[in-house]
């Protein structure tokens, strides 16, 4: 379900917002309603009423019962909403860019604590997800959203809606596709893991997630170019293809897990990989648990391809996971990404059974391949 | 039952099979259930206007994703 605005609607749309009452929004919030208009979001309209609201923080679902586990809110100042009223419309900017619409439903008052429970799974405010709720406002508004003007993207070229990516699908003929999401610059580990779920499926899509990251976490154009690099020496040609994502983190581990997952099945993915510790951050999760939440959503409309432990086995001589692999710890290298950093941070490459040396080329060619 | 619909036998065994294996979750029926493996095995086809076609295929060409 889309909500942008036909071609040949913008500028009036557009005249119209002039004259709205302009409620000023994030760069997150934005990116946030942009996916929702996308369709990336579906079956969300806008930010949540408070039943959904309640109902996602509650059961992880929606009202009428369909997977939904993020909520994705609005949130205002008092004064900011004491400006309107329960079904009017307002318009949304972003750095003074009018870019939306919102049919206001519903104004409310939340549990900042309560969101942070369900959500995270603790109150603990070094979570960053945590730390993120306290700094919100106070009153929540629910509605649904049109936009007239989405930005271009940070990387343009990668950036495609679901009905895009569908149609792309079906072009390669591809009728099943994994979904891999990243923050990273490939290493073996990842490629392994990559190549093991396309030996099934017809195509494999990355799927970079651009935005607001940690510091240390590679840079956005690194990961691109390193996944070029990647795609071209290593892939079959027409077995892989990469979009960026542009949504927030929030490190809410299994419950992001089934975010992750509702927005690859949208882009079209049939299937959807994830990893030990998916989303996580620090020890707030334990390794399996962003799996074990799909024990809870068998609607959820896209097969989950679970990854435990995988490492190098000097043995074996080469990936293998702890499903297959008959030889002990001793033989295991892990494929750390703390270590990989460290080594590329001094300027060194990491061995070639970690990385691949064109991938390690691409990093080593950037200044900072890190963000700060 | 609507016309729409139409109804479809399955071994007993199995139906107490699915009653016991949904029991708990969100599914309040075992058509339910049913239904929605069904639908994963043949998903709706995206439809298109021949004119998004064309709009879509040659974005897709400009940006290199198809040749």
């Amino acid at each position: 379900m889309e909500r942008l605005t036909a071609p040949d609607c913008v500028e009036k749309a557009s005249e119209e917002a002039s004259e709205l009452t302009a409620l000023q929004v994030s760069e997150e919030i934005r990116l946030d309603f942009e996916n929702i208009a996308f369709g990336l979001y579906s079956p969300l309209a806008g930010p949540l009423n408070q039943d959904d609201y309640l109902t996602v923080l509650a059961k992880g679902r929606l009202v009428d019962d369909l997977p939904w586990t993020i909520p994705i809110l609005l949130d205002l100042t008092e004064a900011e909403a004491s400006g309107f009223g329960v079904g009017d419309r307002v318009a949304l900017a972003c750095e003074g860019e009018s870019f939306a619409v919102l049919d206001v439903e519903e104004e409310y008052g939340w549990d900042r604590k309560l969101h942070c429970e369900r959500v995270y799974k603790t109150s603990d405010p070094a979570h960053p997800g945590v730390a993120k709720t306290h700094e919100m406002r106070p009153v929540l508004v629910g509605g649904c959203v049109e936009v007239f003007n989405p930005s271009p993207g940070k990387y343009p070229k990668y950036r495609l809606k679901p009905r895009e990516t569908r149609f792309l699908f079906r072009e390669k003929g591809w009728r099943t596709v994994a979904g891999f999401q990243t923050r990273n610059a490939p290493h073996l580990g990842h490629e392994y893991v990559q190549k093991t779920a396309l030996s099934f499926v017809d195509g494999l899509f990355i799927n970079p997630l651009i935005g607001k990251k940690k510091s240390g976490d590679f840079t956005d154009e690194v990961i691109l170019e390193t996944y070029e690099a990647a795609f071209k020496h290593y892939f079959l040609r027409n077995s892989a293809t990469m979009v960026t994502l542009e949504m927030e983190m929030r490190y809410a581990g299994p419950r992001e897990a089934i975010h992750h997952a509702i927005v690859r099945k949208n882009y079209g993915c049939s299937h959807f990989i994830v990893g030990r510790d998916h989303a996580g951050v620090g020890n707030y999760y334990g390794p399996f648990e962003a799996q074990e939440i799909f024990e809870d959503y068998p609607d959820l409309g896209i097969t989950p391809i679970f990854f435990r432990n995988f490492f190098h086995c000097k043995r074996c001589g080469g990936p293998q996971n702890d499903k297959i692999c008959p030889h002990g710890a001793e033989d295991h290298v892990n494929y750390s990404g703390t270590k990989m950093r460290s080594l590329l941070l001094e300027g060194k490459r990491p061995d070639e059974t970690m990385m691949r040396p064109e991938v390690v080329d691409v990093i080593l060619r950037h200044k900072e391949p890190f963000n700060p | 039952m609507g016309e729409d619909k139409v109804a479809v036998m399955i071994p007993r065994e199995l139906y107490e099979k699915i009653v016991e294996k949904i029991a708990g979750t969100s599914f309040t029926s075992v058509e339910e259930y049913l239904v929605l493996l069904l639908e994963n095995e043949f998903p709706e086809e995206t439809e298109y206007s021949a004119e998004e076609e064309a709009l879509i295929r040659e974005r897709l060409k400009k940006l290199g994703y198809i040749e």
